[in-house]
């Protein structure tokens, strides 16, 4: 109980929760952080995913790109972007820790827009050629609103995955929701790293719930129920494992 | 543009430190993924059976895997303690396989077709029968994908406990960035970490295709 004391003691501190270290500041500095990370990372990957998705082209690299890239530490990214010096710590880490997290946030909206473009049907998109859409207005307007469920499944991934890796930017000096976690490790205040902790883990359910209410409003009503065999598991975004 | 600042000789002095680093990743990934496996496939078999303990796994699976990976080895580690300890460091990772291994166990389950399962009870199988011969067998392509992506998994956030002071060759990371703008750790580590993955991927097709020959060629979806 002790231990539960001191806690709530440092969440109802006074100190805590103002000024340029203020729980508010960490707060909305992960949010920017990461809200830029899934812009960068849903261009880039959804654009790729697209154009590689309607030409059929360079599915080997678009399937296994998420699978590969999942092994590579963001920390090692992290920490080679923030000692080189043209990128270094400009910004107070916020560049490294962009550029770092950009490429943890691709892959998974890179497959699952190619895999949701490439489950358009056919009969669809030739309908829409028959009627005389170029390819470019298939890809606009009939791949891509049918695509969505399964793009918005890798953005929601994608986003899950950036909020939690972002808490590795207070170690290069970016200071958000990380910089209590790692300040309590380094210093052995567990009570201040358990309140760090804590508040990410509230930061990432909000991220999760809020991107589920995001995708119901974005999501063409017409193609809820697709991609989904069985329904058991709703808006999973999709890995492909080829054997 | 990073090539020559490799220092081949931090290398090869180091050579006994880096060869312990990486047995460290290896143990940390294998024992995670290990024990991810005894838990998580009881589990989803669980929920499969009982419909009614099918909400509370998945959401029991998804919250550890939502709940940032520093934050989970904090949280665990206030309990457990700071040190270099092993307990802290599988808890938080054999959480992060849960989901994984738990959805795909549950979409194996649920992709096998009612024929089959039809015909076993008509041969006279019980649940339980038709459950370890028809229904898991089956299943097993999607648990193989399952274990093939928790592995990756974790073999990338192994080196996150260097924070907690384990972290196989997160500690080369570590040290690489303490030692103010060393890069030659770092290469070393990040390379280690991704040949280590593409190994552990290799062995996992290497095991599938002797278990299960009849999936050869085929391309499983699965959800994550």
């Amino acid at each position: 109980m002790h231990f539960l004391r001191q806690v709530v003691d440092w969440l109802t501190s006074g100190a805590h929760w103002t000024g340029s270290g203020g729980i508010p500041t960490l707060f909305y500095k992960q949010l920017v952080l990461s809200a830029a990370v899934v812009a960068a990372g849903t261009l880039i990957g959804g654009g790729i995913g697209l154009v590689l998705g309607h030409t059929g082209r360079g599915s080997l690299l678009a399937v296994n790109a998420a699978n590969a890239f999942r092994a590579v530490p963001t920390l090692a990214l992290l920490t080679l972007l923030a000692i080189y010096p043209p990128i270094s710590l400009k910004w107070n880490g916020f560049l490294c820790s962009f550029l770092a997290l950009t490429v943890l946030a691709i892959p998974p909206i890179l497959t699952n827009t190619y895999v949701g473009i490439r489950e358009v049907d056919a009969d669809v998109t030739d309908a829409a050629r028959a009627m005389g859409l170029t390819g470019r207005q298939v890809m606009g307007r009939v791949e891509l609103p049918l695509a969505i469920p399964f793009i918005m499944a890798g953005i929601r991934t994608a986003s899950i995955e950036v909020v939690a890796t972002s808490t590795l930017a207070a170690e290069v000096f970016y200071s958000d929701l990380g910089t209590p976690i790692i300040a309590g490790l380094n210093s052995n205040d567990s009570v201040e790293a358990f309140c760090g902790a804590l508040l990410v883990a509230v930061m990432a359910g909000l991220v999760a719930i809020s991107l589920g209410g995001v995708i119901k409003l974005v999501t063409p009503p017409g193609t809820r129920a697709r991609g989904r065999s069985g329904s058991l598991l709703t808006s999973a975004p999709v890995v492909e494992v080829g054997v | 543009m990073l090539g020559s600042a490799i220092q081949w000789s931090y290398i090869t002095q180091n050579w006994a430190q880096i060869q312990a680093d990486l047995v460290q990743h290896i143990e940390l990934t294998l024992i995670a993924v290990g024990l991810g496996a005894l838990i998580s496939i009881p589990l989803a078999v669980l929920a499969w059976r009982f419909p009614v303990t099918r909400g509370p796994v998945v959401s029991l699976s998804t919250t550890l895997y939502v709940i940032p990976s520093l934050a989970l080895f904090a949280l665990v580690g206030s309990v457990t303690g700071y040190e270099a300890s092993y307990l802290t460091g599988e808890i938080a990772l054999v959480g992060y396989t849960m989901l994984i291994l738990v959805w795909n166990t549950l979409s194996g389950l649920a992709a096998v077709p009612v024929d089959a399962r039809e015909a076993a009870q008509a041969l006279g199988y019980t649940n339980g029968a038709t459950l370890i011969r028809v229904e898991l067998p089956l299943s097993l392509p999607y648990i193989f994908a399952g274990l093939r992506v928790a592995t990756s998994t974790v073999v990338g956030l192994v080196t996150v406990t260097a924070l907690i002071g384990l972290g196989g060759l997160g500690q080369l990371i570590i040290y690489g960035f303490n030692a103010n703008g060393f890069y030659t750790p770092i290469i070393v580590g990040l390379v280690l970490s991704v040949a280590l993955a593409a190994v552990l991927d290799l062995v996992w097709v290497g095991i599938e295709r002797i278990a299960l020959p009849w999936s050869r060629s085929r391309r499983i979806r699965v959800q994550v």
